[in-house]
């Protein structure tokens, strides 16, 4: 299934400073689903390159971590339980506090 | 054709351009005392005894029969000449008034921008003085008010745009012991400040008190937008019920921001507080946007509403005023509110020196070798010489390289071991370098007090510093 992933607000800084990634994820063996559960998973194992603690806590994003899928907040689709598709865009953004 | 005093040959055309500036001038002067002079009336015939009520909305009877004084009808004319703002906006902005926390990169513009409009009431809250390093972004201060106030320069700023608004000064830092005290009086808050604890204890009094909330952020080159609390949406903690890890909070003066940024911000928070107190247009409640400098790419996406199980504002929530007046910020956040850096005491006396130590070692000749963990682009604005730069993150991969200078010095001096010291800006990475250092078997490793800030402050004054 492809996706685009963008990080943001610093989470980039976790995958080599790249902010977009247009990526080809295989969904889950049953019911040929992807959730962001499993997205989540992926994503710690193949972009994440330093930090990890800095992106996810335990089986979900670290508070201050807001998801977007198709720029609506995940939790108005489900959270982790948010079925993706295909060409779906998903942004990972840490909140800022500068100013 | 004539000489002036200076020797320079002086024209009729330079004659007649002086006139007109000085025409310029004199029509500015005229405005400003006949905008003082409409403010003058408004206190009626209380002649000199006016009241101090920092919230009173701005003078100007003719407010409430509907109708704006000629002065304001001139001013105000390209606001007047928008259908879908008009007199009635503008009305409603002379009788708003507007709570502005943080006179820094949000701020400054958020702040000129609202006195310029004709806010009746803007309250400025800072408890900073303005550097020579706050003016690439701050630009509502100038090199003059360097060493005083920011709400003092901002609130001259501010009052040189617009003589007509109530400019109200809150030389203090925002805390819960004078925040409901202060915000009580404002219709609108501006969120201008650049750090978390500040940020939950804004948004919560804003609940407690019922007041719509612009919040905004920027950091590096990326900045973020939202309004909260407003008609029923949802509160910072709505969104963030847990507070992030303290490692993941960069600040401004550790991660570096590009002007423009917070201005930019700064001026849609302006925006957004005047759609609120005018009650025009759809305000950016419900919804976040994004702002992506490097990319020129800005992202409206829409947030979560209300939640009924935030601990501000849900449906089971009880936040009292006195509930807040007790909450520890600081503690819930595990973040000073202050801006001061860090100041981290992780190794034992015997592990560090200070600046002054380490300047005699060097001038005696000792044998060392100096470490600089800090990033390179931060090595690059300025360094000691002969400073290694092996940057914190890359520590335990420069380990042989270390290894390797200690040995040639070594071989320069076979008497005795070569000292291995580390420095970074302020002595927080310095100390982690060190720490870690004695864990792979350096166990001669020491840090140097305070970095580079303190080799500037007690040992070589012209140092740079940033
Ligand atoms: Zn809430």
């Amino acid at each position: 299934m492809r996706l685009t992933l963008e990080f943001g607000g610093g989470l980039e800084l976790l995958c080599n400073s790249v902010k977009i990634h247009e990526v080809n994820v295989d969904p889950e063996a049953e019911g040929n689903k992807l959730t962001m559960k499993n997205l989540l998973s992926w994503v710690r194992t193949n972009l994440i390159k330093e930090r990890p603690e800095m992106f996810m806590k335990g089986d979900t994003v670290r508070p201050g971590v807001l998801v977007l899928v198709n720029d609506c907040d995940w939790e108005l689709s489900g959270q982790l339980e948010t079925v993706l598709e295909e060409k779906d865009v998903v942004v990972f953004i840490s909140t800022l506090h500068g100013g | 054709m004539a000489m002036d005093s200076n020797g320079a040959v002086e024209t009729a055309a330079d004659v007649r351009r002086e006139i007109s500036s000085l025409e310029k001038a004199k029509a500015q002067i005229e405005d400003r005392i006949s905008a003082l002079q409409a403010r003058l009336n408004s206190y009626g015939l209380e002649d000199g005894s006016e009241k101090t009520n920092c919230s009173a909305p701005p003078p100007a009877e003719d407010l409430f029969s509907g109708k704006l004084s000629a002065d304001m009808i001139y001013r105000y004319s390209r606001h007047l000449l928008l259908p879908s703002f008009g007199v009635d906006a503008q009305a409603n902005l002379l009788k708003s008034s507007v709570l502005v926390i943080g006179a820094g990169g949000l701020g400054s513009p958020a702040l000129l921008y609202l006195a310029a409009c004709g806010v009746g009431s803007v309250g400025i809250v800072d408890n900073d003085v303005v550097e020579l390093n706050n003016l690439h972004r701050q630009i509502i201060h100038s090199e003059a008010y360097i060493g005083r106030s920011k709400v003092e320069s901002a609130a001259a700023a501010c009052r040189g745009i617009n003589s007509t608004v109530q400019i109200v000064e809150h030389k203090e830092a925002f805390r819960t012991s004078n925040a409901l005290e202060i915000m009580r009086k404002y219709d609108i808050v501006v969120d201008a400040t650049d750090n978390v604890p500040s940020r939950y204890m804004i948004s919560d009094c804003c609940v407690v008190l019922g007041k719509p909330l612009i919040s905004g952020a920027a950091l590096g080159l990326e900045g973020q937008l939202t309004v909260y609390n407003y008609n029923g949406g949802p509160c910072y903690r709505c969104l963030f019920p847990t507070p992030p890890p303290t490692t993941a909070c960069q600040r401004c003066a550790d991660s570096g921001v590009l002007g423009v940024v917070p201005g930019i911000i700064g001026c849609l928070q302006a925006l957004e507080a005047i759609k609120v107190a005018g009650a025009v247009g759809e305000p950016l409640s419900g919804r976040m946007l994004l702002f992506d400098a490097l990319s020129a790419r800005i992202r409206v996406v829409k947030i979560r509403g209300r939640s009924s199980q935030c601990e501000a504002c849900g449906e089971n929530a009880t936040l009292t005023e006195q509930q807040f007046c007790n909450f520890d910020y600081e503690k819930f956040t595990q973040t000073p509110l202050s801006t001061s850096p860090l100041k981290l005491q992780l190794l034992p006396p015997e592990a560090r020196i200070t600046s002054k130590e380490y300047n005699e070692i060097n001038k005696k000749g000792e044998p060392h070798i100096l470490i600089d963990v800090r990033p390179a682009h931060h090595y690059k604005i300025i360094s000691l010489p002969n400073s290694l730069n092996i940057p914190l993150g890359s520590l335990e991969g420069g380990l042989p390289e270390i290894s390797a200078a200690l040995e040639v010095n070594k071989a320069g001096d076979n008497s005795r071991d070569s000292s291995l010291y580390v420095i970074c800006r302020r002595g927080n990475d310095s100390q982690r370098a060190v720490d870690c250092l004695h864990k792979m078997g350096f166990t001669s490793a020491k840090d140097i007090i305070g970095g580079l800030e303190s080799w500037a402050h007690d040992v070589d004054p012209k140092f740079p510093t940033y």
